[in-house]
This record gives structure tokens, C-alpha cells and sequence, in this order.
């Protein structure tokens, strides 16, 4: 609140909070509150006799980011590649990871992190392939923190030279700011979604790694445009690789795999 | 709602210095938060209301600063000011830049009692 007059609670800096102060509290001001337009920053030094101002200078993923180098660390330590798989509800993700699980298994040590709001249904389904999963219920939470990871980390063991990978909850906005120490992000999204999805998402593609198109043996039945959507996700990240891949028909998946074997030597000769 | 969690944060980071430079009331919360950060300012402000109380932060109001976005396109060699990923460059058109500036998020300073 205002230190002198107690009006507006909170307010975006630069925007009208236009009431004097040593009057006698008419409170009919106008603010034109919330828009965001703009960057520009004022300074509303409402210091007085009793406050004074500490200095503070602190990022907020401060906490996050501790942990994800301390992640980061452990898996360079055992020479795990890390994974942080991400898209909306019913992209696939559960599916291709069974899918990679079993035709990894054998090759290199695996292990999977499970986050959903609640449930283990997706664990009990990477657990029937063998591969060791631990499921993180998040409650009410969006996205997985890399403090949860750090903790997950305490009951299965990151594979050593193999492949962790770290299932995000559902969601293609909140797990985007989110450093768990991976070596990278890795975003499905499937021909049953809009084209137009990494431009209405930009920040989770452009924070991906990798983009899996995912369920292309449904294209015949569809009117996608798979050109579109790649199209609009290197408008969004340049950088990104992008794979086409079905896992019920097995295309694509090879390259998949030889994906993940040219991060897994890089990690071995940095 | 991922912004409950930076709430949180905020209010930790406010807990912390309570401790370290002895206060018991913030009125003032001073945070940067990028244009290009990944953050709704009002529901950071939902948030924060929500799990300030009972807090040292109780109260406090927020003043957010919203620095631009900055970017060197790496098509023109310029550095141009950038509201969004996947918008084009607005000197030459191009998708090429990348951000310089402008996407973190950081507790500057408290005004405290």
C-alpha cells in the first residue's frame, strides 16, 4: 500500500497512481491501471522518516536455479543425459518414452521422473517396461521445480553413462521457466494439435532443444500442415532441431535414438 | 499458475533479509520483472497477496519495473528492442536474434520498517 494515504495495494510501475498526498483523503482518483505495455520504470521512492530502503539485487528462480546446478553437477558426475520432456496434456509423451524405454533397454542405463498433478498411472506404465520411474505428484502445482528433482534424485539413482529422462507435467506455458539441470528440453506436439501452436507458445519452443512432431501416421486422415508448423516453430527458435516421429508405426523414431546418441557423445567428449 | 511459486520466492527472498538486515514490516516490494520474462505481473500480484499473509511481506506493496526486451539480430547485426519469440526483427524482418536483455526477474530493493 501507499505509505502515506494506504491507496492501491499493488500497481505496474509507469502506470498512473494519480493521487496527492497532505490533502484530505478524497479518494477519487483515477488510475488507469494494468497496462503492460510499456517498460519504462519510474522511481516511487516512498521512503520516510521511520522506513528505510534494503538493497536487495536478487533473482527470483534464485532457489531453482541452485538446485539446477546442483543437478547439473550430479549428472555430468555419472555422464547421465538428462531430459526434460514437456508438451501439452496428450501430446504423447507417456507413449513415446514406453515406446524409447523399449527399444533403449539393454543399450544404457534408464531411469524416468513422472510428474502429474496426481495419480501414478503414468510411473506404473514406464515401471511395466522394467525401467526404474519415480512419480512426483505436484498437487496443485503446473510444472515440475528443480527442487523436486534434486529430491527425486535421492530415490532413483541418475544412470550412469545412460539416460534420465524427466516426464513434465502437462503443460506447455509454466514448465518453460523452469531449469531442472537438464542438458535439454525437449517439446512434443502433435498433428492433432493447430499449426500454430509454437507461435501461441513461444516461449516453450523457443526454450526447446528438440521439437518431436509427433502422431504422423495420422496425417493422412488430417488437414495439417506439418511444413506450417515447422515453419512456425523456427520462426520462434532458429536453433531448435525438429524430428517427425510416430510411435505406432516406429518412423522417425530411429532418428530419434541417434539423436539422443550424438548429446550422449557429446557429454562424453565435451 | 506457475506464478504462485515465484510469489513464493519473493516472499522467501523478503524472509531472508528480515532476518539479515532486522525488520518486521515491508512496505514496499521493488521487483524487475523483463518484458520478456515469463510472468503475468497481475496474477504475480494474485499470488503474492495470497502467500504474503501471515508473513513479514504481508502488505507490501508491489512495484513492478518492466525493463524492454533486447536482442542482437544476428541477421542484421543490429540490436533491436523485441516484444515476443517468433516476432521478426523489427529493423530487417529477420527471426535470427537473440535476447540480450530483458527476461529475468529479480527482487531489487525493499522499503522496510
Amino acid at each position: 500500500m501507499c505509505g502515506v494515504c494506504g491507496c492501491g495495494k499493488s500497481e505496474v510501475a509507469g502506470l498512473g497512481h494519480d493521487h496527492v498526498h497532505g490533502h484530505d483523503h478524497h479518494h477519487d482518483h483515477e488510475h488507469d491501471h494494468h497496462d503492460h505495455d510499456h517498460g519504462h520504470a519510474h522511481d516511487h521512492a516512498h521512503e520516510t522518516a521511520q522506513s528505510r530502503i534494503v538493497r536487495v539485487e536478487r533473482d527470483i528462480f534464485e532457489k531453482n536455479d541452485r538446485f539446477a546446478a546442483a543437478n547439473r553437477r550430479l549428472f555430468a558426475a555419472t555422464h547421465t543425459l538428462a531430459l526434460n520432456l514437456v508438451s501439452s496434456p496428450g501430446a504423447g509423451k507417456t507413449t513415446l518414452l514406453v515406446r524409447t524405454l523399449e527399444a533403449l533397454d539393454g543399450r544404457m542405463p534408464l531411469a524416468v521422473i513422472e510428474g502429474d498433478q496426481q495419480t501414478s498411472l503414468d510411473a506404473d506404465r514406464i515401471k511395466a517396461t522394467g525401467v526404474p520411474a519415480l512419480q512426483i505428484n505436484t498437487g496443485k502445482m503446473c510444472h515440475l521445480d528443480a527442487g523436486m528433482i534434486a529430491d527425486a534424485l535421492g530415490h532413483v539413482t541418475a544412470p550412469v553413462r545412460g539416460v534420465l529422462f524427466i516426464e513434465n507435467v502437462g503443460n506447455l506455458v509454466c514448465p518453460a521457466g523452469f531449469d531442472l539441470g537438464e542438458a535439454g528440453k525437449v517439446v512434443l506436439v502433435s498433428v492433432t494439435e493447430g499449426e500454430d501452436k509454437p507461435l501461441k507458445y513461444p516461449d516453450m519452443f523457443h526454450a526447446a532443444r528438440l521439437v518431436l512432431v509427433t502422431k504422423i501416421d495420422l496425417l493422412p486422415h488430417l488437414d495439417f500442415d506439418v511444413d506450417a508448423l515447422v515453419g512456425n516453430a523456427r520462426k520462434v527458435n532458429p536453433r531448435a532441431d525438429i524430428l517427425r516421429v510416430s510411435t505406432r508405426t516406429g518412423e522417425g523414431l530411429d532418428a530419434w535414438y541417434a539423436w539422443m546418441d550424438a548429446r550422449r557423445r557429446e557429454i562424453e567428449a565435451p | 499458475m506457475h506464478e504462485m511459486a515465484l510469489a513464493q520466492s519473493i516472499v522467501e527472498l523478503v524472509q531472508d533479509h528480515a532476518q539479515r538486515d532486522a525488520f518486521t514490516r515491508t512496505r514496499t516490494i521493488r521487483l524487475s520483472i523483463g518484458a520478456m520474462a515469463l510472468v503475468d505481473p497481475r496474477a504475480l500480484e494474485f499470488g503474492f497477496d495470497a502467500v504474503s499473509r501471515g508473513t513479514v511481506a504481508e502488505g507490501a506493496r508491489l512495484v513492478i519495473e518492466r525493463p524492454a526486451g533486447t536482442a542482437f539480430c544476428m541477421d542484421c547485426s543490429g540490436n533491436v528492442e523485441v516484444g515476443a519469440h517468433g516476432d521478426p526483427c523489427p529493423a530487417c524482418g529477420g527471426y535470427g536474434w537473440l535476447l540480450v536483455a530483458g527476461d529475468d526477474m529479480r527482487v531489487v530493493d525493499l522499503e522496510v520498517d
